[in-house]
């Protein structure tokens, strides 16, 4: 009855706990506000820009007649060239690494080494292109070759997260399908790649978006930043109605179109490069609300 | 009486027909013996469970059955192991047909992330089975024979993974059922489990042993009194004794059954 033990006192400080959580609310504030005041600035100065015309001309010496035309559709083709040739690679690459490559030291090395390959500047991919494909392989400064120097940059990225996404799917899934006779092949087929595609796919939004505001390697492979045309329509009017020939087209992207005016001194320059600045976050936001719908239609697949 | 000891326990003293048999069996991981110089003949059309203190290599054994080791690295093994008159481990001798004849359940369910029919189904598709007709038999069919069908069968198109642990372990035997196998090896299945779905998989697996030779794993020697016909206890990767359940439990032959039986050891 007596000498029932005493709750202790608390000893520590509850003040750490709420000093930390406030400076974490903080810092979180910071970084959010910052970011909106940028956007609204942009934004305030360039909407009153944003017109058909903006998007349908092509650069000038005047600011007032210049638009974005080449700048926009040549970001719509690199980006689309680059998802096309770094996401196959990559989660291809992934997956040998992961499930069939044995674990010995050369795995190890090729591990490291992509690792490093992920934080190598993006302009010394752009010499590389440069090197490669537009001189050793004369494609010289062509979409295609701004697509794959593109590729060579987000790749490891690719390979990294996707290697994550595959380790993450535990074992067993992977015991139960050889234990019903299924092969190696069937059972990453049917089993982990679609258990790991949302992951594998987060990854690839991620180095998709990269990819979209890269500047220096392709002005080093010879991205213009005046450009009075845009590269073949692929959709032609004979038959087959379809053709690539617009790869081999010079071409300019909205990152080093925006550079090029804030490089100029007139206002009017500065304006377009805030209406074009809100141009290429629209279709970032585009690509990236594709790459989540997609990833939530296989997330839907698999049902954890 | 000695000599009759000295034999190989299990080759000569089964009545039945025999599923499989195993001959000088040993197995490494690296450097690391595993199992010594095991000989046991599974009789068919039963249960036969196979009992042992932990790290007696009851797992290792189970899973040399259809050839599950050998995704694990640095496995050797030696002897053979013969099924419908071939040792399954000879080159000529497709490892995928071996696990499509021998199937497996696991200790913790483990359904596929994807809804009760394609669980079902999955065995089926990888043989190339496309028919819709064909799989909704099997599946039908395979979910009755595991005795969940009355549960599942208005939400087949559910995840697997919203069922309860039991109903889990139930749908992965349908699962290993469907490609009809000739051999079922169950690794602990019940020790995941809470005692009244035990129960019913208990009861599914004598129900079961009526068409399928069932091999067994598991801890519980209550649960190995129960439901198995033959018993074998393995002690530090050695076979120690195999013999009819009841006389096993009764009036075991060897010393060392008897010290872990009555529960001296282990």
């Amino acid at each position: 009855m007596q000498n029932a033990a005493r709750i202790k006192r608390r000893r520590f400080n509850p003040w750490a706990d709420r000093v930390f959580s406030m400076i974490g609310l903080a810092v979180t504030a910071l970084g959010i506000v910052i970011l909106l005041a940028l956007l609204i600035d942009v934004f305030m100065d360039g909407f009153s820009r944003l017109d058909l015309d903006f998007l349908t001309r092509f650069p000038s010496r005047h600011p007032e007649k210049a638009g974005i035309y080449a700048a926009w559709v040549g970001t719509l083709w690199i980006s689309i060239l680059t998802a096309a040739l770094a996401f196959p690679i990559g989660v291809a690459a992934a997956t040998y690494l992961e499930e069939y490559a044995r674990k010995n030291w050369l795995t190890d090395l090729i591990e490291i080494n992509i690792a490093n390959l992920a934080g190598v500047p993006s302009i010394i991919y752009g010499l590389l292109g440069l090197g490669i494909f537009v001189r050793w392989m004369d494609l010289e400064r062509s979409i295609l070759a701004g697509g794959m120097t593109l590729s060579l940059l987000v790749l490891p990225i690719i390979i990294l997260s996707s290697r994550e996404a595959l380790r993450t799917i535990p074992a067993s899934i992977r015991e139960a399908s050889y234990a019903l006779g299924a092969s190696k092949w069937q059972t990453i087929r049917n089993q982990v790649l679609p258990a790991a595609m949302p992951g594998i796919l987060t990854g690839a939004i991620l180095a998709l978006s990269r990819a979209l505001g890269e500047t220096a390697p392709l002005i080093t492979i010879g991205a213009l930043t005046y450009v009075a045309f845009l590269p073949k329509n692929p959709i032609g009017a004979e038959f087959p109605f379809f053709n690539l020939d617009g790869l081999m087209d010079p071409f300019s992207v909205l990152p080093i179109q925006i550079f090029n005016w804030v490089s100029r001194p007139q206002k009017g320059f500065a304006l377009n490069a805030a209406a074009a600045i809100i141009v290429l976050l629209a279709i970032t936001f585009c690509l990236n609300a594709i790459a989540v719908y997609l990833r939530h239609r296989s997330q839907k697949k698999v049902r954890w | 009486m000695d000599t009759e000891k000295q034999r190989k326990p299990g080759l000569d003293r089964v009545d039945k027909e025999i599923a499989l048999k195993v001959e000088n069996l040993n197995v490494y991981y690296g450097e690391k013996q595993a199992l010594k110089n095991i000989n046991v003949a599974i009789p068919t059309h039963s249960v036969t469970a196979i009992i042992g203190p932990s790290g007696c290599g009851k797992s290792t054994f189970l899973r040399c059955l259809n050839r599950m080791n050998e995704l694990l690295p640095n496995f050797r093994i030696e002897g053979e192991i013969i099924f419908d008159g071939q040792n399954i481990y000879s080159k000529d001798v497709d490892v995928i047909d071996v696990r499509q004849r021998i199937g497996m359940v696991f200790q913790k369910p483990n359904p596929f992330p994807k809804s009760i029919y394609e669980n079902v189904a999955y065995g089926l598709r990888i043989q190339g089975i496309k028919k819709r007709e064909t799989l909704d038999n099997i599946v039908e069919g395979s979910l009755k024979k595991a005795a969940i069908w009355e549960e599942v069968k208005d939400r087949l198109a559910q995840p697997a993974l919203a069922l309860s642990g039991g109903q889990q372990q139930r749908l992965c035997i349908a699962r290993a059922l469907a490609v009809e196998p000739e051999i079922l090896l169950l690794d602990e299945p019940t020790s995941a489990i809470d005692p009244i779905a035990t129960g019913r998989i208990e009861e599914l697996l004598r129900e079961l042993e009526k068409s399928y030779t069932i091999v067994m794993v598991t801890h519980n020697m209550q649960q190995a009194a129960r439901v198995s016909g033959t018993t074998a206890y393995f002690l530090l990767g050695e076979l120690i004794e195999f013999d009819a359940t009841s006389k096993i439990f009764t009036n075991p032959g060897d010393r060392r059954t008897e010290d872990y039986i009555t529960g001296r050891f282990g």
